[in-house]
């Protein structure tokens, strides 16, 4: 591509400003010792402090981390395997509907998801609750874990495993010592992307839980529907700074790994030479 | 023996909570609503037989959706879903594409950063991201305050809970999806080739509309359809931001089921409403088959 024109600045600049200014004014504004939206009145932290008093909010936070810490977890295991069988198993009966399946989710509006898992629930008589939710969240966040792992299992190189299987390892050994260690980065992010999809989910969750389990997004929802509250824009706050400071120290981390690879690599071609 | 393990875990859950639970959408859908716990009918009874599931069978019928063929709300609903999701999307191109574009002809060095710029407000909750918007679009919110302050405005304007409100948190949510795909047919985009066409006498700008926007063309329909086919079922940004008259088919869903309790019509407007989508979803899968295949 050519050089970066005024026009290209202009543009750069206008539309990271509408992705983040949003963001920028709801942590400001959630500093307002005003309980008015746009009259500032002054910086308070008082609405951190009526956060923490509501328990409901405390609950319901615990419950969400509850269930996506469980269903990322369930879910980045069988989103491998669906992987693995997508990329490496061949053919066999029903593969097509196999693969159909994995796709779907990803595609199918949250409302229909949402529905058709209530309807089951109702159907077998499974009382609603955090067991649904961890269910319903799993189904849909595996696909997207068997998405993430199987471009990455699809662009290694076979002859590894197959020089491991050679060297006396049994299948599982292979994948233990072999694949396993090569997937890995793909494995971690198919489960923090598992982990950010159940954390942010509100369609689902609303039709899978019961009366007695309310997740954040569903505690968000309800204080929101009627209007901007200050208490919502000092959780916003401290919602964004956790993810702020979760991205921050993965990429550091990924930037350290990439320099120690990189000496290791030269250190290599030293000894070779 | 091991291998077979292997493919029926993931192959059963997703059978047991994807399939079947779509099925009894279905199965539902040709039901009558029923003042019954559940309440639809018929009650599908193994116990009796084949002669129960005879009857079952004879009891199906497609009320229901003759019934959303006749109400206008749900044509309605439908319709203005599409428009909305179609006149979003273009709007996100409209703003995605010339960010693409800046960012493909930034400096290498800054490609990363920019990128992750780009990404970040993915990972933070969409929720609050569409909820950001209520107090800057509100009757006397910040754009109001701001505008009539500058003087531009004499009255305030009434942007929440319109349809302009959702195409705002529509654009705004979805647009890291169309910066994306096509960022990344603009990067491998062959700078020589621009150079060929402006020795071959084209300006820049004739150069712009007859080499990278054809060359273009799969990532600005990837992300055409990334943001369309979400958009079409989409609920919180039409209940959070759109006004009652806003109709969305996701949110009557919600309201069919939640408010109105009629589990049948609400299963009816669920199977429409994905026979609607099959469309762009296999027109997208058969764009992303073409350059797949382009690409090897």
């Amino acid at each position: 591509m050519r050089r970066m024109s005024g026009f290209n600045i202009v543009s750069l600049t206008f539309g990271l400003a509408f992705l983040y200014l949003p963001m920028v004014v709801l942590v400001i504004y959630s500093f307002n010792a005003s309980k008015l939206v746009t009259v500032w009145a002054g910086f308070s932290t008082q609405w951190y402090g009526e956060l923490i008093r509501d328990e409901a909010f405390l609950d319901a936070a615990l419950v969400t981390l509850k269930v996506g810490l469980i269903s990322s977890t369930i879910a980045t295991v069988l989103g491998t395997m669906a992987a693995w069988i997508l990329v490496r198993s061949g053919r066999f009966l029903g593969r097509t509907l196999f693969s159909g399946m994995i796709y779907a989710p990803l595609v199918m509006p949250e409302v229909i998801t949402g529905l058709s898992l209530l309807l089951l629930f109702i159907g077998i008589d499974l009382d609603r609750g955090i067991l649904t939710i961890v269910l319903a969240h799993t189904t849909f966040s595996m696909c997207y874990v068997s998405v993430v792992v199987s471009s990455r299992l699809a662009s290694f190189d076979t002859s590894l495993e197959e020089a491991a299987l050679d060297l006396g390892c049994t299948p599982w050994q292979s994948f233990r010592l072999v694949t396993l260690p090569i997937i890995a980065p793909a494995v971690i992010s198919g489960w923090l992307l598992a982990f950010t999809l159940s954390l942010d989910d509100l369609v689902i969750a609303s039709f899978a839980a019961g009366p007695s389990s309310t997740t954040l997004p569903m505690k968000i929802f309800s204080a929101v529907r009627l209007g901007v509250s200050p208490e919502i824009n000092a959780l916003s706050t401290i919602m964004i700074g956790i993810v702020a400071m979760g991205v921050i120290l993965f990429s550091l981390m990924s930037k350290r790994t990439m320099i120690r690879q990189q000496q290791e690599e030269r250190d290599a071609a030293r000894a070779e030479a | 023996m091991r291998r077979l393990i292997l493919i029926l875990v993931p192959y059963l859950w997703l059978l047991a909570l994807f399939l079947v639970p779509f099925l009894i959408v279905v199965k539902i859908s040709l039901s009558d609503v029923a003042l019954a716990r559940p309440p639809y009918f018929p009650q599908l009874d193994l116990s009796g037989g084949w002669a129960a599931i005879r009857d079952f069978f004879t009891e199906l019928d497609f009320e229901n959706f003759a019934f959303l063929a006749s109400d206008d709300l749900y044509w309605k609903a439908y319709l203005s879903s599409l428009r909305i999701a179609l006149i979003s999307t273009l709007l996100t191109l409209l703003i995605g594409f010339p960010v693409a574009y800046g960012m493909a002809s930034a400096r290498p060095e800054w490609r990363p950063t920019l990128m992750t710029l780009v990404i970040l407000p993915f990972w933070t909750s969409f929720l609050i991201r569409v909820y950001s918007w209520m107090g800057i679009l509100s009757q006397n919110g910040l754009l109001n305050t701001f505008l009539l302050w500058t003087g531009v405005i004499s009255e305030p304007l009434t942007i929440m809970n319109t349809e302009i409100a959702v195409y705002i948190g529509i654009v705004y949510t979805y647009l890291p999806f169309m910066i994306l795909p096509i960022y990344a047919t603009l990067e491998k985009l062959d700078g020589s080739l621009l150079e060929a066409a402006e020795d071959l006498g084209c300006s820049r700008t004739s150069a712009f509309w007859l080499v990278t926007v054809p060359l273009s063309k799969p990532g600005i329909i990837a992300g055409c359809f990334l943001v369309f086919i979400p958009a079409i079922g989409e609920f919180v940004i039409p209940s959070l931001l759109g006004g009652s008259d806003t109709l969305m088919i996701g949110k009557v869903l919600w309201e069919e089921f939640f408010n109105n309790r009629d589990w049948p019509v609400a299963s009816a407007v669920a199977v429409v409403l994905l026979a609607i989508l099959i469309i762009p979803i296999v027109l997208f899968q058969r764009n992303e088959q073409k350059n797949r295949e382009a690409g090897q």
